[in-house]
Protein backbone atom coordinates (compact mmCIF):
# COMPACT_ATOMS: atom_id res chain seq x y z
CA UNK A 1 0.00 0.00 0.00
CA UNK A 2 1.07 3.92 -0.38
CA UNK A 3 2.50 5.39 2.18
CA UNK A 4 0.60 8.67 2.79
CA UNK A 5 2.61 9.63 5.54
CA UNK A 6 5.61 10.28 2.94
CA UNK A 7 2.57 12.78 1.39
CA UNK A 8 1.50 14.65 4.50
CA UNK A 9 4.49 14.79 5.97
CA UNK A 10 6.10 16.34 2.76
CA UNK A 11 2.65 18.60 1.54
CA UNK A 12 4.63 21.26 1.79
CA UNK A 13 7.44 20.66 -0.21
CA UNK A 14 4.92 19.15 -2.97
CA UNK A 15 2.90 22.13 -2.77
CA UNK A 16 5.78 24.60 -3.62
CA UNK A 17 6.91 22.26 -6.57
CA UNK A 18 3.71 21.67 -7.71
CA UNK A 19 3.07 25.60 -7.56
CA UNK A 20 6.11 26.48 -9.29
CA UNK A 21 5.23 24.07 -12.11
CA UNK A 22 1.77 25.49 -12.59
CA UNK A 23 3.97 28.66 -12.97
CA UNK A 24 6.50 27.49 -15.52
CA UNK A 25 3.87 25.30 -17.20
CA UNK A 26 1.62 28.74 -17.91
CA UNK A 27 4.31 31.52 -18.75
CA UNK A 28 6.01 28.78 -21.46
CA UNK A 29 2.18 27.74 -22.96
CA UNK A 30 1.35 30.82 -23.05
CA UNK A 31 4.55 32.48 -24.66
CA UNK A 32 5.14 29.25 -26.84
CA UNK A 33 1.16 30.08 -28.14
CA UNK A 34 2.19 33.72 -28.55
CA UNK A 35 5.66 32.74 -30.60
CA UNK A 36 4.38 29.57 -32.48
CA UNK A 37 1.48 31.91 -34.40
CA UNK A 38 4.06 34.37 -35.08
CA UNK A 39 6.52 31.53 -36.68
CA UNK A 40 3.62 29.92 -38.48
CA UNK A 41 2.68 33.38 -40.11
CA UNK A 42 6.53 33.82 -41.08
CA UNK A 43 6.52 29.98 -42.63
CA UNK A 44 3.68 30.78 -44.86
CA UNK A 45 3.21 34.85 -45.74
CA UNK A 46 4.38 35.30 -49.17
CA UNK A 47 7.38 36.88 -48.45
CA UNK A 48 10.43 34.52 -48.98
CA UNK A 49 13.17 35.62 -46.38
CA UNK A 50 10.81 35.87 -43.84
CA UNK A 51 9.80 31.30 -44.69
CA UNK A 52 13.49 30.56 -45.20
CA UNK A 53 13.43 32.46 -41.33
CA UNK A 54 10.53 30.77 -39.82
CA UNK A 55 11.75 27.22 -41.48
CA UNK A 56 14.91 27.25 -40.25
CA UNK A 57 13.66 28.55 -36.63
CA UNK A 58 10.92 24.88 -36.32
CA UNK A 59 13.46 22.86 -37.88
CA UNK A 60 16.70 23.61 -35.72
CA UNK A 61 14.65 23.93 -32.95
CA UNK A 62 12.43 20.45 -32.57
CA UNK A 63 15.59 18.32 -34.04
CA UNK A 64 17.70 19.44 -31.20
CA UNK A 65 16.70 17.62 -27.49
CA UNK A 66 14.72 19.96 -24.62
CA UNK A 67 17.56 18.92 -22.39
CA UNK A 68 20.58 20.66 -24.35
CA UNK A 69 18.28 23.73 -25.13
CA UNK A 70 17.95 23.67 -21.05
CA UNK A 71 21.72 23.16 -21.13
CA UNK A 72 22.34 26.15 -23.25
CA UNK A 73 20.57 28.41 -20.78
CA UNK A 74 21.27 27.15 -17.90
CA UNK A 75 24.89 26.27 -18.49
CA UNK A 76 25.64 28.59 -21.30
CA UNK A 77 24.04 31.67 -20.36
CA UNK A 78 24.25 30.88 -16.44
CA UNK A 79 20.48 31.58 -16.44
CA UNK A 80 18.82 30.01 -12.55
CA UNK A 81 17.29 27.02 -13.28
CA UNK A 82 13.48 27.96 -13.02
CA UNK A 83 14.12 30.09 -16.10
CA UNK A 84 16.61 28.26 -18.29
CA UNK A 85 13.79 25.89 -17.86
CA UNK A 86 10.85 27.75 -18.71
CA UNK A 87 12.66 29.67 -21.54
CA UNK A 88 13.91 26.24 -22.83
CA UNK A 89 10.67 24.66 -22.72
CA UNK A 90 8.84 27.95 -24.35
CA UNK A 91 11.27 28.18 -27.31
CA UNK A 92 11.20 24.22 -27.91
CA UNK A 93 7.16 24.20 -27.67
CA UNK A 94 6.89 26.93 -29.73
CA UNK A 95 8.38 25.19 -33.00
CA UNK A 96 5.91 22.10 -32.89
CA UNK A 97 2.96 24.83 -32.21
CA UNK A 98 3.71 26.43 -34.67
CA UNK A 99 4.05 23.35 -37.13
CA UNK A 100 0.53 22.57 -35.84
CA UNK A 101 -0.53 26.22 -36.38
CA UNK A 102 1.05 26.04 -40.29
CA UNK A 103 -1.18 23.17 -41.00
CA UNK A 104 -4.12 24.17 -39.53
CA UNK A 105 -4.21 27.11 -41.77
CA UNK A 106 -3.12 24.78 -44.81
CA UNK A 107 -5.76 23.00 -44.26
CA UNK A 108 -8.21 25.41 -45.51
CA UNK A 109 -9.29 24.88 -48.43
CA UNK A 110 -7.28 27.37 -50.99
CA UNK A 111 -10.62 28.89 -52.30
CA UNK A 112 -11.64 30.26 -49.51
CA UNK A 113 -8.14 32.75 -49.41
CA UNK A 114 -9.46 33.04 -53.19
CA UNK A 115 -13.07 34.20 -52.25
CA UNK A 116 -12.24 36.87 -49.81
CA UNK A 117 -9.27 38.13 -51.51
CA UNK A 118 -11.29 38.45 -54.66
CA UNK A 119 -14.17 40.39 -52.85
CA UNK A 120 -11.34 43.28 -52.20
CA UNK A 121 -10.36 42.13 -48.74
CA UNK A 122 -6.34 41.93 -48.03
CA UNK A 123 -4.20 39.53 -47.24
CA UNK A 124 -4.05 40.27 -43.47
CA UNK A 125 -8.09 40.68 -43.59
CA UNK A 126 -8.73 37.17 -45.12
CA UNK A 127 -6.40 35.87 -42.83
CA UNK A 128 -7.99 37.18 -39.94
CA UNK A 129 -11.33 37.40 -40.64
CA UNK A 130 -12.12 33.98 -42.36
CA UNK A 131 -8.85 32.13 -42.82
CA UNK A 132 -7.59 32.07 -38.63
CA UNK A 133 -11.57 31.44 -37.37
CA UNK A 134 -11.36 28.10 -39.12
CA UNK A 135 -7.81 27.05 -38.66
CA UNK A 136 -8.86 27.26 -34.96
CA UNK A 137 -10.99 24.60 -35.00
CA UNK A 138 -8.57 22.51 -36.78
CA UNK A 139 -5.84 23.28 -34.69
CA UNK A 140 -7.58 23.03 -31.07
CA UNK A 141 -6.82 18.55 -30.87
CA UNK A 142 -2.82 19.29 -31.97
CA UNK A 143 -2.61 22.31 -29.54
CA UNK A 144 -3.91 20.31 -26.77
CA UNK A 145 -1.31 17.37 -27.09
CA UNK A 146 1.38 19.62 -27.21
CA UNK A 147 0.70 21.56 -23.75
CA UNK A 148 -0.05 18.22 -22.31
CA UNK A 149 3.51 17.54 -23.30
CA UNK A 150 4.45 20.77 -22.51
CA UNK A 151 3.21 20.19 -18.59
CA UNK A 152 5.23 16.83 -18.64
CA UNK A 153 8.79 18.23 -20.20
CA UNK A 154 8.03 20.74 -17.36
CA UNK A 155 10.08 17.82 -15.14
CA UNK A 156 13.84 18.42 -17.44
CA UNK A 157 13.26 21.63 -14.99
CA UNK A 158 14.44 18.95 -12.29
CA UNK A 159 17.55 18.49 -13.95
CA UNK A 160 18.74 21.88 -13.47
CA UNK A 161 17.90 22.36 -10.06
CA UNK A 162 14.60 24.22 -11.59
CA UNK A 163 12.45 24.11 -7.89
CA UNK A 164 9.68 22.67 -10.02
CA UNK A 165 7.72 19.51 -8.85
CA UNK A 166 10.15 16.82 -10.26
CA UNK A 167 12.91 18.25 -8.47
CA UNK A 168 11.21 18.49 -5.16
CA UNK A 169 10.14 14.84 -5.69
CA UNK A 170 14.10 14.03 -5.84
CA UNK A 171 14.52 15.71 -2.63
CA UNK A 172 11.84 14.46 -0.70
CA UNK A 173 13.71 10.93 -1.90
CA UNK A 174 16.78 11.36 -1.02
CA UNK A 175 16.00 12.66 1.93
CA UNK A 176 13.46 9.77 2.99
CA UNK A 177 14.84 6.81 1.16
CA UNK A 178 11.68 5.99 -0.43
CA UNK A 179 11.59 6.19 -3.87
CA UNK A 180 8.45 4.61 -5.44
CA UNK A 181 5.84 6.10 -3.08
CA UNK A 182 7.45 9.74 -3.74
CA UNK A 183 7.11 9.75 -7.31
CA UNK A 184 3.50 7.93 -7.36
CA UNK A 185 2.71 11.13 -5.56
CA UNK A 186 4.81 13.33 -7.79
CA UNK A 187 2.85 11.52 -10.99
CA UNK A 188 -0.29 11.79 -9.08
CA UNK A 189 0.07 15.96 -9.07
CA UNK A 190 0.88 16.19 -12.65
CA UNK A 191 -2.10 14.24 -13.76
CA UNK A 192 -3.90 17.14 -11.63
CA UNK A 193 -2.71 19.53 -14.25
CA UNK A 194 -2.87 17.55 -17.60
CA UNK A 195 -6.27 15.71 -16.95
CA UNK A 196 -8.44 18.97 -16.75
CA UNK A 197 -6.38 19.91 -19.61
CA UNK A 198 -6.96 16.87 -21.67
CA UNK A 199 -10.88 17.40 -21.01
CA UNK A 200 -10.68 20.85 -21.59
CA UNK A 201 -9.58 20.53 -25.07
CA UNK A 202 -11.84 17.94 -25.92
CA UNK A 203 -14.84 20.42 -24.65
CA UNK A 204 -13.80 22.68 -26.63
CA UNK A 205 -13.25 20.54 -30.03
CA UNK A 206 -16.59 19.93 -29.48
CA UNK A 207 -18.27 23.43 -28.82
CA UNK A 208 -16.48 24.27 -32.15
CA UNK A 209 -17.45 21.49 -33.74
CA UNK A 210 -20.85 22.69 -33.20
CA UNK A 211 -20.71 25.86 -34.96
CA UNK A 212 -20.23 24.27 -38.43
CA UNK B 1 -14.25 47.62 -70.43
CA UNK B 2 -12.03 44.58 -70.38
CA UNK B 3 -8.99 44.45 -72.78
CA UNK B 4 -6.91 41.27 -73.40
CA UNK B 5 -3.94 42.68 -75.42
CA UNK B 6 -1.48 39.67 -76.59
CA UNK B 7 -1.61 38.07 -73.24
CA UNK B 8 0.49 34.68 -72.63
CA UNK B 9 0.50 33.01 -69.55
CA UNK B 10 3.31 30.22 -68.33
CA UNK B 11 3.47 27.74 -65.72
CA UNK B 12 6.67 26.83 -65.26
CA UNK B 13 7.05 25.24 -69.52
CA UNK B 14 3.78 24.73 -69.73
CA UNK B 15 2.06 27.11 -72.23
CA UNK B 16 -1.51 27.90 -70.98
CA UNK B 17 -2.77 30.87 -72.74
CA UNK B 18 -1.35 32.09 -76.10
CA UNK B 19 -1.89 35.32 -77.47
CA UNK B 20 -5.12 36.35 -76.43
CA UNK B 21 -7.01 38.50 -78.14
CA UNK B 22 -10.30 40.19 -76.80
CA UNK B 23 -12.60 42.97 -75.64
CA UNK B 24 -15.68 42.77 -73.84
CA UNK B 25 -17.35 45.63 -73.78
CA UNK B 26 -19.60 46.89 -70.95
CA UNK B 27 -23.06 45.05 -70.28
CA UNK B 28 -21.82 42.42 -72.68
CA UNK B 29 -22.38 38.70 -71.65
CA UNK B 30 -19.22 36.91 -72.61
CA UNK B 31 -19.83 32.99 -72.41
CA UNK B 32 -16.23 30.96 -72.70
CA UNK B 33 -17.01 27.29 -73.61
CA UNK B 34 -13.87 24.86 -74.42
CA UNK B 35 -13.19 21.26 -73.59
CA UNK B 36 -11.15 21.08 -70.26
CA UNK B 37 -8.01 22.34 -69.78
CA UNK B 38 -8.48 24.73 -72.54
CA UNK B 39 -7.37 28.04 -70.06
CA UNK B 40 -10.54 29.04 -69.78
CA UNK B 41 -10.68 29.27 -65.96
CA UNK B 42 -7.35 30.86 -66.03
CA UNK B 43 -8.42 33.32 -69.03
CA UNK B 44 -10.68 34.31 -66.21
CA UNK B 45 -8.82 34.47 -63.38
CA UNK B 46 -6.54 36.40 -64.90
CA UNK B 47 -9.66 39.48 -65.02
CA UNK B 48 -9.31 40.11 -61.23
CA UNK B 49 -5.45 38.78 -61.05
CA UNK B 50 -6.01 35.45 -59.17
CA UNK B 51 -3.77 34.46 -61.93
CA UNK B 52 -0.96 36.68 -63.02
CA UNK B 53 -0.07 36.83 -66.90
CA UNK B 54 3.24 36.89 -67.71
CA UNK B 55 3.41 39.04 -71.39
CA UNK B 56 1.08 41.18 -72.90
CA UNK B 57 -1.30 43.55 -71.42
CA UNK B 58 -4.37 43.47 -69.77
CA UNK B 59 -6.93 46.35 -68.60
CA UNK B 60 -9.81 46.97 -66.95
CA UNK B 61 -11.54 50.39 -67.46
CA UNK B 62 -8.19 51.51 -68.83
CA UNK B 63 -6.31 50.34 -65.48
CA UNK B 64 -3.60 47.70 -66.26
CA UNK B 65 -3.66 44.41 -64.14
CA UNK B 66 -0.96 43.55 -64.21
CA UNK B 67 1.07 46.67 -62.94
CA UNK B 68 2.20 46.63 -59.57
CA UNK B 69 1.27 49.94 -58.95
CA UNK B 70 -2.46 48.90 -59.56
CA UNK B 71 -4.58 48.57 -56.07
CA UNK B 72 -5.61 45.16 -56.63
CA UNK B 73 -7.93 45.54 -53.68
CA UNK B 74 -9.45 48.61 -54.96
CA UNK B 75 -10.06 46.85 -58.03
CA UNK B 76 -11.25 43.60 -57.05
CA UNK B 77 -14.60 45.65 -55.17
CA UNK B 78 -15.42 46.14 -58.61
CA UNK B 79 -15.68 42.84 -59.89
CA UNK B 80 -17.58 40.12 -58.20
CA UNK B 81 -16.46 36.40 -58.72
CA UNK B 82 -18.57 33.41 -58.11
CA UNK B 83 -16.76 29.85 -58.07
CA UNK B 84 -17.66 26.76 -59.02
CA UNK B 85 -17.45 25.35 -55.33
CA UNK B 86 -18.96 28.29 -54.12
CA UNK B 87 -16.54 28.64 -51.47
CA UNK B 88 -19.12 30.46 -48.90
CA UNK B 89 -17.33 30.71 -45.50
CA UNK B 90 -18.49 27.76 -43.69
CA UNK B 91 -18.05 29.38 -40.15
CA UNK B 92 -20.14 32.48 -41.06
CA UNK B 93 -24.07 32.61 -41.80
CA UNK B 94 -25.26 33.35 -45.08
CA UNK B 95 -26.08 36.58 -43.88
CA UNK B 96 -22.41 37.29 -42.64
CA UNK B 97 -20.70 35.89 -45.76
CA UNK B 98 -22.61 38.29 -47.69
CA UNK B 99 -21.95 40.91 -45.03
CA UNK B 100 -18.26 40.31 -44.83
CA UNK B 101 -16.99 42.44 -47.74
CA UNK B 102 -19.14 45.31 -47.97
CA UNK B 103 -18.43 45.48 -44.10
CA UNK B 104 -15.34 45.76 -44.16
CA UNK B 105 -14.37 47.18 -47.69
CA UNK B 106 -16.35 49.19 -48.03
CA UNK B 107 -16.98 50.00 -44.34
CA UNK B 108 -20.64 49.96 -44.45
CA UNK B 109 -22.14 49.82 -41.74
CA UNK B 110 -23.96 46.73 -39.78
CA UNK B 111 -27.59 48.16 -40.71
CA UNK B 112 -27.06 49.37 -44.45
CA UNK B 113 -24.74 46.19 -44.93
CA UNK B 114 -27.19 43.78 -43.63
CA UNK B 115 -30.66 45.58 -45.75
CA UNK B 116 -28.22 45.12 -49.17
CA UNK B 117 -27.37 41.51 -48.37
CA UNK B 118 -31.35 40.63 -47.48
CA UNK B 119 -31.98 42.58 -51.08
CA UNK B 120 -29.65 40.56 -52.60
CA UNK B 121 -30.58 37.43 -50.91
CA UNK B 122 -34.44 38.46 -52.01
CA UNK B 123 -33.34 38.86 -55.58
CA UNK B 124 -31.83 35.38 -55.81
CA UNK B 125 -34.73 33.71 -54.45
CA UNK B 126 -33.40 32.70 -50.67
CA UNK B 127 -34.90 35.86 -48.56
CA UNK B 128 -35.48 32.95 -45.58
CA UNK B 129 -32.25 31.32 -45.75
CA UNK B 130 -30.38 34.71 -44.04
CA UNK B 131 -29.66 32.92 -40.70
CA UNK B 132 -28.56 29.36 -42.13
CA UNK B 133 -25.22 27.93 -42.04
CA UNK B 134 -23.95 27.21 -45.51
CA UNK B 135 -23.83 23.28 -44.63
CA UNK B 136 -27.38 23.43 -44.13
CA UNK B 137 -28.24 24.16 -47.92
CA UNK B 138 -28.10 22.93 -50.52
CA UNK B 139 -25.96 23.43 -53.72
CA UNK B 140 -27.85 25.63 -55.90
CA UNK B 141 -28.81 27.54 -52.98
CA UNK B 142 -25.14 27.99 -52.46
CA UNK B 143 -24.41 29.00 -55.34
CA UNK B 144 -27.29 31.50 -55.44
CA UNK B 145 -25.76 32.70 -51.63
CA UNK B 146 -22.74 32.86 -53.28
CA UNK B 147 -23.90 35.05 -56.43
CA UNK B 148 -25.42 37.33 -53.84
CA UNK B 149 -22.37 37.60 -52.37
CA UNK B 150 -20.78 38.67 -55.54
CA UNK B 151 -23.25 41.54 -56.21
CA UNK B 152 -23.28 42.92 -52.45
CA UNK B 153 -20.57 44.81 -53.76
CA UNK B 154 -22.19 46.60 -56.24
CA UNK B 155 -19.49 45.62 -59.11
CA UNK B 156 -19.87 46.44 -62.46
CA UNK B 157 -18.46 43.29 -63.45
CA UNK B 158 -19.40 39.67 -62.43
CA UNK B 159 -17.02 36.42 -62.87
CA UNK B 160 -18.90 32.97 -63.53
CA UNK B 161 -16.16 29.96 -62.98
CA UNK B 162 -17.84 26.62 -64.21
CA UNK B 163 -20.91 28.23 -61.79
CA UNK B 164 -23.04 24.60 -62.39
CA UNK B 165 -20.29 22.31 -63.13
CA UNK B 166 -20.64 20.96 -59.39
CA UNK B 167 -24.41 21.28 -58.67
CA UNK B 168 -26.58 18.51 -59.01
CA UNK B 169 -28.69 18.40 -62.38
CA UNK B 170 -31.85 19.22 -60.57
CA UNK B 171 -30.64 22.28 -59.09
CA UNK B 172 -28.69 23.94 -62.45
CA UNK B 173 -31.77 25.69 -63.53
CA UNK B 174 -32.10 27.85 -60.00
CA UNK B 175 -29.16 29.36 -60.62
CA UNK B 176 -28.94 29.90 -64.26
CA UNK B 177 -32.40 31.43 -64.05
CA UNK B 178 -30.49 34.18 -61.26
CA UNK B 179 -27.58 34.29 -64.24
CA UNK B 180 -30.48 35.18 -66.70
CA UNK B 181 -32.04 37.68 -64.95
CA UNK B 182 -28.41 39.33 -63.80
CA UNK B 183 -27.89 39.65 -67.88
CA UNK B 184 -30.67 41.04 -68.48
CA UNK B 185 -30.37 43.86 -65.80
CA UNK B 186 -27.09 45.09 -68.19
CA UNK B 187 -24.76 43.35 -65.51
CA UNK B 188 -21.00 42.58 -67.77
CA UNK B 189 -20.60 39.13 -67.49
CA UNK B 190 -18.18 36.94 -68.11
CA UNK B 191 -19.17 32.76 -67.71
CA UNK B 192 -17.23 30.05 -68.12
CA UNK B 193 -19.88 27.12 -68.48
CA UNK B 194 -20.90 24.00 -70.11
CA UNK B 195 -23.98 24.74 -70.10
CA UNK B 196 -25.14 25.32 -73.56
CA UNK B 197 -28.47 26.26 -73.69
CA UNK B 198 -27.37 28.95 -71.41
CA UNK B 199 -24.82 30.04 -73.89
CA UNK B 200 -27.33 29.63 -76.75
CA UNK B 201 -29.97 32.32 -74.65
CA UNK B 202 -27.87 34.33 -73.24
CA UNK B 203 -24.56 35.13 -74.36
CA UNK B 204 -24.18 38.32 -76.91
CA UNK B 205 -20.69 36.56 -77.76
CA UNK B 206 -19.74 33.15 -77.46
CA UNK B 207 -16.04 32.72 -77.07
CA UNK B 208 -14.44 29.38 -77.73
CA UNK B 209 -10.97 28.33 -76.66
CA UNK B 210 -8.85 25.34 -77.35
CA UNK B 211 -5.06 24.37 -75.92
CA UNK B 212 -4.67 28.19 -74.32
CA UNK B 213 -5.79 30.12 -77.83
CA UNK B 214 -9.16 31.79 -78.71
CA UNK B 215 -9.98 30.08 -81.71
CA UNK B 216 -13.40 31.68 -82.17
CA UNK B 217 -15.74 34.49 -81.32
CA UNK B 218 -19.06 34.46 -83.06
CA UNK B 219 -22.62 35.82 -81.63
CA UNK B 220 -24.42 32.53 -80.59
CA UNK B 221 -26.78 31.93 -83.43
CA UNK B 222 -23.04 32.35 -85.59
CA UNK B 223 -21.62 29.40 -83.69
CA UNK B 224 -24.24 26.91 -83.37
CA UNK B 225 -25.08 27.44 -86.95
CA UNK B 226 -22.03 26.81 -88.23
CA UNK B 227 -18.90 26.73 -86.33
CA UNK B 228 -15.93 28.32 -88.53
CA UNK B 229 -12.94 25.86 -86.66
CA UNK B 230 -13.01 23.02 -87.19
CA UNK B 231 -12.49 22.36 -83.50
CA UNK B 232 -15.19 23.82 -82.58
CA UNK B 233 -17.10 21.96 -84.49
CA UNK B 234 -16.40 18.44 -83.35
CA UNK B 235 -16.63 20.23 -79.77
CA UNK B 236 -20.14 21.46 -80.34
CA UNK B 237 -20.71 17.90 -82.21
CA UNK B 238 -19.47 15.98 -79.15
CA UNK B 239 -21.28 17.70 -76.71
CA UNK B 240 -24.78 18.59 -78.73
CA UNK B 241 -25.22 15.10 -79.68
CA UNK B 242 -25.32 13.00 -76.68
Amino acid sequence: MLDFSILTENLDMYLLGFKNTIMSSLVALISSLILGVLIAIMRIAPIKPLNWLGTAYVEFIRNIPLLIITFFFFLGLKLSGLYAGTLALTIYTSSFIAEAIRAGILSVPKGQMEAARSSGLTYGQAMRLVILPQAVKIVIPPLGNQFINLVKNSSILAVVAGLDLMYHGDLISSRTFVVFDVYIFVAAFYLILTIPLSFGVGYLEKRLAKSN
Amino acid sequence: MIVFDRVNKYYGDFHVLKEINLTIKKGEVVVVIGPSGSGKSTLLRCINRLETISQGSLSINGLNVADKKTDINKLRRNIGMVFQHFHLYPHKTVLENIMLAPRKVLGQSEDEAKKIALKYLDKVGIGDKANSFPSQLSGGQQQRVAIARGLAMGPEIMLFDEPTSALDPEMIGEVLDVMKALAHEGMTMVVVTHEMGFAREVADRIVFMDEGRVLEEATPAEFYANPREERARLFLSRILNH
